[in-house]
């Protein structure tokens, strides 16, 4: 199908509306893990490594058993058999690929620095905290693997079974000779390094758990504080061995993600162990620091990326090799999230040759995963830099080898070189749009005048074009991809006797106000008001199927989906009209929530009419079942290819190393826009996120392992203070993969800010010699290369 | 993040709040806006035996300029000496100090004396304090003492106020001369990474984050004394320092900004 405007005639889809969710959140109505009352709960405490790699020799609890309040204090050993499976791992990106036994509390020996070792079990969680401090473990001490590049040595094997520190390789090289004779042919042939540190991702609400059972029927109720309560289910019942029918899983008010709660966590699993064997709730809450060290953590990436080049520029191959940090173990979806970028390294350029390959490995740090842009922001920035370095090589602006080398317009739908086909993309006229925004002129000669007067404060202008793949995912290409799941969404809608309606959507927002636009959606298509449509998510018993939010995919395949039924049951609803009207459906037109007969406008009937008759059943249509309600279950033909370009302007003071971002504009194209203030949303903490990494934000560990980053003094969340007003605008080129022409854009902010601040920052000091700047591009890091240029250059 | 237990009493007086910490000893701590104090309880790093609460004593909390000095008491708020006309007519350098204080909702709670008492040398207000030249009064079993601002501080999180000890009133003189406050921090929220407080056109100069207290830069004030540029003077910001090593800056970028930041911080004073 070939969508070229927006389908929607309702003027409710692409209103700026307030969302349906914030007085409830704003106003504490809305309940969060830890506001859930559970009566007769008990508590669980985690006792966690210290080390980062260490057998454990011995663990006493008789101290933590006599503290007031423990009921019972549990080992790894103890809880051997509680586990029909170790933690899962969905995505075996390869048949060979290395896959420790993860259990959710470790056995012999802790490979992080957070592992659990023992859990205490107390009657609050006052008593739970106090029997921490009784758990007494005799740890040896091993040599722990913190860097990648020692991992790929095997110097220290962390999983003895798996005889290597190397998870997988995999590649992906559709013609090796083609790549070696475009880089002898080049006549530029660039070569650059980035590395991606680790990232908390620092969701708002930590994680937390309660679960319940019911001990004499055998059903368990988890509350978790996650993203995907459908995945959880079938995932928790093969890990515990629980029949799935027994299993109800309840996503409560979830507060933000990332990605981080994307998982399949220890801590829930062993809740819901505790729980059958205790027979009473039992329930965790992650508090901050713990969250630092036992939350998955996001990139962690060294990345090799290789450009050849005509003498114009124009490219000719691109060349990425990957070594990727999986942490200790390999989490849920932690092997595939370079593979998510894979296919985007040659950008949003129009190159015939490509080769991909990433190394997963081990170390003793925390699992990493999925965090915002999972793949995308990794693949973009190494794009990005590069070509602005190809700029210099050719001796051209970075805006002109951009525009060089876009693919062009006529060539959409696009075969790219790594097998993928981009939908629809119109590059051009988002990065002439951010120039117009940003003074890109203005700026430019501000930049020389400068120069030019010796200022020690630096401009720096960057720019970052992007495209990325996202509406996860067609389920065949999934599977192609080794994926454990598929990519569908599947959505009901009702029309209620009172001509209210419920969409149940397989959905999980958690902040995004699926909400707000699901209703949207369905009230523009049925002529009614948004308020009169409730959403209904996130508990697997009043919505049995879904694969919930991750990916950027919550619209374009659950909002298709709602959409699909919803064109149901107008359908259903033109049916019953027309037989109330005794008229032929094709000649019943629907607008403004009536159905009338084209040429008698006095021939018509309201909506609430016909979904009170189809409640009533009095005369319906012979044969027609009672009720207006659809269920579609939807899977995407194609990945959506949202695109844009954003352009940072920065300021770098020479003597204090200090950056500032003064000036950002982002031009994106995520298709027909539902809730363009939703999209402004999504782009300002996106793109604020992604500058995070650019400026602030890193997970530092020490040489033993050690977090240096384990609380929020130390691990530089930006906050209001540190952010600009940002100019944004947008251009519209609908996705014919779907119906509503929608693409995704929860993530787009992410995957292009990195590189438009990191490009400005080494614009501001490329006259001094300067190329590179390690992220985060803190006042010492930039202060050192700025000595050290200087030291060169006297 | 659950601290371990703790025994509780509310002071409903100076003299209460002294009796019940002499009767708790050592153990005991303190509790004014707890914006110090709770977070470290939270980590378990502090572990106090009895928390004697003085947030509510009437008569700790105001600002007062009398003459040639202003009067503070103990419990007045970071927030509160941000918004104060008097303060900022009588020593706009403090206010704005107390402005620079973490965010709004520690300002709020976070006061003066507690900020002084708990000696961080990464704290803004103690290095306002140290050059303005301003005296603590701590008040005890035997009555009240002052102390110099300068006498003050002995050691990381450690000063001279005795564990009967309650700071009730903190003094600085009326200045109106040339003053800066250069804090250095990559967050808005955040400790200085260094700070420099300039007071009186270079009369008074003091470092936060430089050491393990907060300390004046007795070179740069002689320099400026003896008349050097500012350039000149701000060389020696970092002599005698021992500044620490953590996520964000080693000692030899601290020393660094310390004399970066000196001279700016001069320029803007006047000196």
């Amino acid at each position: 199908m070939t969508v070229t405007e927006s389908p929607f005639i309702g003027g409710i889809v692409g209103e700026s509306r307030l969302r349906h969710e914030d007085p409830a959140l704003l106003t504490g109505e809305s309940k969060f893990i830890d506001d859930l009352q559970i009566p007769g709960a008990l508590w669980v405490a985690c006792v966690r490594s210290p080390h980062a790699h260490a057998r454990i020799t011995g663990i006493d609890t008789s101290a933590a058993l006599a503290t007031d309040g423990v009921v019972a204090v549990y080992t790894g050993d103890d809880l051997a058999d509680a586990w029909a499976a170790p933690l899962p791992c969905a995505w075996p990106v390869t048949d060979d690929m290395k896959n420790p036994a993860h259990h959710p509390v470790a056995q012999g020996k802790a490979n992080y620095a957070g592992d659990i070792v023992a859990v205490v079990v107390a009657e609050s969680r006052y008593a739970a905290a106090d029997g921490l401090e009784g758990v007494v473990v005799d740890y040896e001490p091993l040599d722990a693997v913190v860097t990648m590049e020692d991992a790929e040595t095997d110097r220290v094997v962390i999983h003895e079974d798996c005889g290597t520190n190397v998870s997988y390789v995999w590649p992906l090289v559709p013609d090796p000779e083609a790549v070696e004779a475009a880089f002898a042919d080049a006549t530029h042939h660039i070569t650059e390094t980035f590395v991606h540190q680790r990232l908390i991702p620092t969701a708002m609400e930590p994680r937390g758990v309660v679960a319940v059972p019911a001990p004499h029927n055998g059903d368990m109720t988890l509350y978790s504080s996650t993203q995907i309560p459908h995945v959880l289910k079938v995932m928790a019942a093969l890990t515990l061995g629980i029949p799935e029918q027994k299993l109800r899983v309840i996503a409560p008010s979830v507060g933000g993600g990332f990605g981080c709660k994307l998982n399949v966590y220890a801590e829930e699993i062993i809740c819901m162990a505790l729980a059958q064997r205790h027979g009473v709730p039992v329930r965790w809450t992650e508090g901050r620091t713990e969250a630092a060290v036992s939350t998955i953590q996001g990139r962690a990436q060294r990345q090799t990326i290789e450009l050849a080049s005509d003498a114009d520029g124009k490219l000719t191959a691109v060349r990425a090799t990957l070594l990727a940090d999986m942490g200790a173990y390999l989490q849920l979806v932690a092997p595939g999230v370079p593979l998510l970028g894979a296919f985007l390294y040659h950008g949003l350029y129009d190159v015939p040759v490509y080769s991909f390959t990433c190394k997963g490995v081990f170390t003793n740090l925390t699992p990493t995963d999925a965090y915002r842009g999972a793949g995308r922001p990794e693949a973009t920035y190494a794009i990005e830099r590069a070509m602005d370095a190809l700029a210099v090589a050719v001796g051209v602006g970075p805006d002109e080898i951009r525009s060089r080398n876009f693919i062009p317009t006529e060539k959409f739908p696009y075969d790219s070189p790594a097998g993928l086909t981009f939908d629809s993309g119109n590059y051009q006229p988002t990065l002439d749009r951010a120039k117009e925004l940003i003074d890109w002129d203005g700026r430019r000669a501000e930049q020389a005048e400068r120069r030019a007067a010796g200022s020690t404060t630096h401009l720096g202008i960057g720019i970052s074009s992007y495209v990325e793949m996202c509406g996860l995912a067609p389920s065949r290409t999934l599977a192609a991809l080794n994926y454990g799941a598929g990519g569908w969404e599947s959505a009901t809608v009702r029309i209620l006797p009172t001509c209210k309606v419920q969409v149940v959507t397989g959905t999980t927002p958690h902040g995004q106000g699926h909400e707000t636009c699901w209703s949207m959606i369905v009230a523009d298509q049925l002529g009614i008001d948004p308020d009169d449509v409730e959403v209904l998510h996130s508990d697997t018993a009043i919505s049995p199927l879904g694969m919930d939010t991750y990916g950027s995919r919550s619209l374009a395949v659950g909002g298709t989906a709602i959409w699909m039924a919803t064109e149901q049951v107008i359908d259903k609803a033109r049916a019953i009209a027309a037989h109330m009207l005794e008229a032929n459906a094709d000649d019943l037109e629907f607008a403004g929530g009536t159905f009338s007969v084209k040429g008698s406008p006095d021939k018509e009937v309201p909506l609430a009419g016909v979904a009170f008759g189809a409640f009533t059943a009095h005369d319906l249509p012979d044969g027609m079942e009672p009720n207006l309600q659809a269920q579609v279950t939807f899977d995407p033909s194609n990945f959506v290819f949202p695109f844009g370009t954003h352009i940072a302007v920065v300021e770098v003071d020479e003597a204090t190393g200090a950056v500032e971002l003064i000036d950002y504009a982002a031009v994106d194209d995520c298709g027909n826009q539902i809730n363009p203030l939703i999209v402004e949303g999504q782009l300002h903490g996106g793109i604020v996120q992604g500058v995070a990494q650019a400026l602030w934000e890193d997970a530092a560990y020490d040489a033993d392992g050690q977090c240096r980053a384990a609380n929020l003094a130390d691990y530089l969340v930006p906050s209001a203070a540190e952010c600009i007003d940002m100019k944004l605008d947008h251009t519209v080129t609908p996705s014919p993969s779907n119906p509503m022409g929608v693409k995704g854009i929860g993530e787009a902010g992410t995957i292009a800010s990195t590189p438009a601040v990191m490009n400005a920052v080494v614009d501001a000091l490329r006259p001094m010699g300067i190329t590179d700047i390690t992220m985060p591009a803190s006042p010492m890091t930039v202060r050192r290369a700025i000595e050290a240029a200087q030291g060169d250059s006297a | 993040m659950i601290p371990a237990a703790v025994d509780y009493v509310r002071a409903d007086s100076a003299e209460a709040a002294i009796a019940a910490l002499a009767e708790a000893g050592d153990e005991a701590k303190l509790l004014a806006g707890g914006q110090s104090l709770v977070p470290l309880m939270r980590l378990r790093l502090a572990t106090p035996s009895v928390l004697v609460d003085i947030g509510r004593l009437d008569g700790l909390a105001g600002i007062s300029v009398d003459g040639d000095t202003v009067g503070i008491g103990a419990l007045t708020t970071h927030s509160a000496l941000e918004h104060s006309a008097d303060l900022a007519a009588a020593c706009p350098l403090l206010a704005h100090v107390a402005a620079q204080v973490g965010d709004p909702a520690v300002r709020h709670r976070g006061t003066l004396g507690g900020s002084l008492a708990h000696a961080d040398p990464a704290s803004d207000l103690p290095a306002a304090v140290l050059a303005l030249g301003g005296t603590l009064v701590a008040t005890g079993p035997g009555g009240s003492r002052e102390i110099a601002a300068t006498d003050f501080f002995t050691g990381f999180l450690e000063s001279v106020l005795g564990p009967d000890e309650l700071l009730t009133e903190v003094r600085v003189p009326v200045s109106t001369g040339g003053w800066c406050y250069q804090k250095f921090n990559r967050r808005a929220q955040d400790w200085a990474i260094v700070g420099v407080v300039v007071a009186e056109g270079g009369a008074g100069v003091a470092l936060v984050n430089m050491g393990s207290t907060p300390m004046r830069a007795a070179g740069v004030e002689a320099a400026v004394a003896a008349g050097a540029s500012a350039g000149d003077a701000a060389s020696a910001a970092a002599d005698g320092t021992e500044p620490p090593t953590d996520n964000n800056a080693d000692g030899d970028y601290r020393a660094h900004l310390a004399r970066v930041l000196t001279e700016r911080a001069l320029v803007a004073a006047g000196a």
